[in-house]
């Protein structure tokens, strides 16, 4: 994955550092608890929101199982409509095919719709190391790159920053990069929105190449659909002369009816609205009507390993919707930074480690970074059973061994002799009890377990005797 | 492609051999059902209209009603209460529309630069169609309407939907009446961001004034 996310501490020890910032817990409490409610309130709305989730984690199950049909398929479909496929085994590849298709068109800059897969690969650094200047042109990554900073959310990058931090990067940063912010810019939103308008809209209408990833692809017809809100993507999709689209294999429906189901879930889900602002389809290339060069490039970089782990597949329906996040107890603490990599939150800890692998120690400690209270799964709109995956990879994870592993093992084994001996259990809490005033706040030899947390206060007496006591 | 380690063919092939191998022991998945609804609105024009009114203004579009006669006038004076001194219009617009508005009107060509169109002040459009659930108005590039580039980069857009024709009740309705081969662009509101602590602002990129005109009859 991308290089801005080698060498990242595990999840432990960078969330250890994002729960002392004060400012940062603000901003991400306030972020997630306010869509947390709309998301709700949009879904309440639909009779059929259960339906729909089970349409769409099905037709996301079939596109899976039959993803060799479907990709060879839609390849099909978009050369007979006047584009072009590529195919990339990995990021080096990816990033080595964009940059070739860049270089022939005789361009130095590109304008770029915020996607997920062009992140995963570390796209705009490729590009700059071949001497192109990609701009993000969406606000938020906007702010992200103009602050040199890293994307914390998959739907709003910038979570993590309040209006003061952003106006401050704009004054700051935007002079650098073309037309600089207007004189005393104040916080206002309205205000920020206008200065980044200002700042892109001379970029739009003179950009030739524009890159993008795609929400869905249908294998059918050959079409990509993009969803936006601020017409970044319109500008992007529309104005240059070239478009290259980067997008995950998993990406493909099989038809374009399947894309009624998602029209209808995934607005909901991400920005909580019945629908976003602007959505985007194009079917190859039109005579007059947007870029006369397409290509796109479809890309594995680790996809089928996740679909190779019969439980972990399941991972790889996520439409990017990001709601997991916003409910997510622990995200909201830490904040997606901790997460290593451009997926943060629940999908993060389950589609980084596969899409990577475990063996690096922040993906070793992904699986981990959830206290599997379930509530992720309960808002996935194509339900992914994020828990269960979680404590599949922690199982792959104690196989492999190594820190911390070997004691949680012997650990384990013991409570599962204790829970099968009843009398032994109850020994052991009567003994718990009456030395309760003796136990160390900390579990000595499991420091990177009660480092973030706190051990329960045992209680006077066991509830066993408890019962009995009281009610027999 | 490109020299070096890789060839598209081989990585093509690579690919989809991993795909056949990982799959191969999955279970079978079926067609999907589709147990959900295809829509959520009793079969009723009006209220369908209605839905359709409030779901756009929710998202603050400006919307108004009108019928064929009252149209010149009504966009006569949408425009000049603007202060629009030129008007966009795709070829195929009925030029009746127009015909009482003082703006002058550009026709759009497909040699038109993006910075000439960046100087219109309005633009108005057709649609294939508009869903009243979502409050969205559906763009296909028809006579109509024009290219996609005509109802981007104009900082007003005027978008006609006509009823009850051009009025859908659901997305799966929509579907169904689109052709994908068009290029589609699905508009709900005013260009909007909440990238800043997810305050809704209007107007970043697009039009920062979406009007829509439900013409009846």
């Amino acid at each position: 994955m991308s290089a801005t996310y080698l060498g990242m501490p595990s999840f432990p020890e960078a969330a250890g550092e994002a729960l002392h910032n004060v400012t940062l817990r603000a901003n991400l409490r306030h972020a997630t608890h306010t869509i947390r409610d709309k998301r709700a309130r949009a879904v309440a709305e639909l009779a059929d929101w259960a339906e729909l989730r089970e349409a769409g984690k099905q037709i996301k199950n079939r596109t899976l199982r039959h993803l060799d049909r479907y990709l060879e398929q839609l390849e099909t479909a978009v050369t007979e409509a006047g584009g072009t496929v590529h195919w990339a085994a990995d990021a080096e590849e990816a990033n080595r095919i964009v940059a070739d298709l860049v270089k022939a068109t005789g361009e130095r800059e590109v304008v770029k719709v915020k996607s997920m897969a062009t992140q995963e690969i570390g796209l705009n650094e490729a590009l700059e190391a071949e001497g192109i200047s990609a701009y993000e042109t969406d606000l938020a990554e906007l702010i992200v790159q103009l602050g040199d900073d890293r994307p914390s959310h998959i739907l709003v990058p910038a979570i993590h920053r309040n209006r003061g931090e952003i106006r401050d990067i704009f004054a700051e940063k935007m002079a650098n990069w073309g037309r600089p912010a207007p004189d005393g810019l104040s916080d206002s939103p309205a205000e920020l929105a206008e200065a980044a308008r200002l700042h892109l809209r001379e970029k739009f209408l003179r950009a030739k190449v524009g890159i993008s990833g795609a929400n869905f692809m249908v294998a059918e017809t050959g079409t990509l659909v993009v969803f936006e809100s601020e017409g970044n993507g319109r500008m992007c999709l529309t104005l240059p002369e070239t478009l290259i689209s980067v997008v995950g294999i998993e990406k493909v429906v099989p038809s374009w009816r399947d894309l009624e189901v998602f029209l209808q879930t995934l607005p909901r889900s991400s920005t909580a609205e019945r629908m976003n602002p602007y959505t985007s389809m194009w079917t190859g290339t039109a005579d007059t009507d947007g870029p006369q060069t397409f290509h796109l490039v479809l890309l594995d970089n680790g996809r089928t390993d996740a679909l190779a782990d019969e439980v972990g597949r399941q991972a790889l329906r996520c439409i990017r919707c990001s709601a997991c996040l916003n409910v997510c107890p622990v995200y909201e603490r830490a904040g997606g930074h901790a997460y290593g990599s451009v997926y943060p939150g629940p999908i993060g800890a389950i589609l980084s480690p596969q899409l990577r692998g475990i063996q690096s120690e922040i993906d070793a400690s992904l699986p981990y970074a959830s206290t599997l209270c379930g509530a992720c799964y309960e808002v996935c709109p194509v339900a992914i059973d994020i828990p269960e995956v979680l404590v599949h990879l922690r199982e792959k994870v104690a196989d492999q061994g190594g820190k911390g592993h070997r004691l949680e093992k012997a650990a384990i084994k013991a409570a599962g002799w204790v829970l099968d001996h009843p009398a032994a259990l109850a020994a052991g809490e009567r003994a718990a009890s009456r030395t309760r005033k003796l136990h160390p706040k900390r579990l000595p030899g499991a420091g990177a377990w009660t480092a973030a947390r706190e051990l329960p206060e045992l209680p006077a007496e066991s509830f066993r005797d408890w019962w009995k006591k009281n009610r027999t | 492609m490109s020299a070096g380690p890789y060839s598209r063919t081989s990585s093509r092939d690579r690919i989809l051999a991993r795909v056949r191998s990982a799959v191969a022991d999955a279970p079978e998945a079926p067609e999907p059902a589709r147990d959900y609804l295809t829509t959520h609105t009793p079969d009723d024009p009006a209220a369908v209209l209605d839905l359709l009114h409030e779901n756009l203004a929710d998202y603050r579009a400006i919307v108004h009603r009108t019928t064929p006669d009252e149209m010149p006038w009504l966009l006569m004076r949408l425009l000049a209460e603007r202060g629009s001194a030129t008007v966009l219009v795709p070829p195929g617009l009925p030029p009746e529309w127009l015909s009482a508005a003082d703006a002058t009107r550009i026709h759009d060509r497909s040699v038109s630069t993006a910075q000439e169109l960046d100087a219109v002040d309005s633009v108005v459009t057709g649609c294939a169609l508009a869903i009243a659930e979502t409050g969205t108005i559906v763009l296909d590039a028809g006579p109509g309407q024009g290219r996609r580039r005509i109802t981007l980069i104009p900082d007003h857009h005027i978008c006609v939907v006509r009823v009850p024709d051009q009025v859908v009740a659901s997305v799966p309705q929509a579907m169904s009446r689109l052709d994908p081969t068009r290029p589609l662009t699905w508009i709900s509101g005013p260009s909007a961001t909440s990238d800043i602590e997810l305050d809704r602002v209007e107007g970043v990129h697009g039009p920062r004034t979406l009007e829509v005109v439900l013409l009846q009859g």
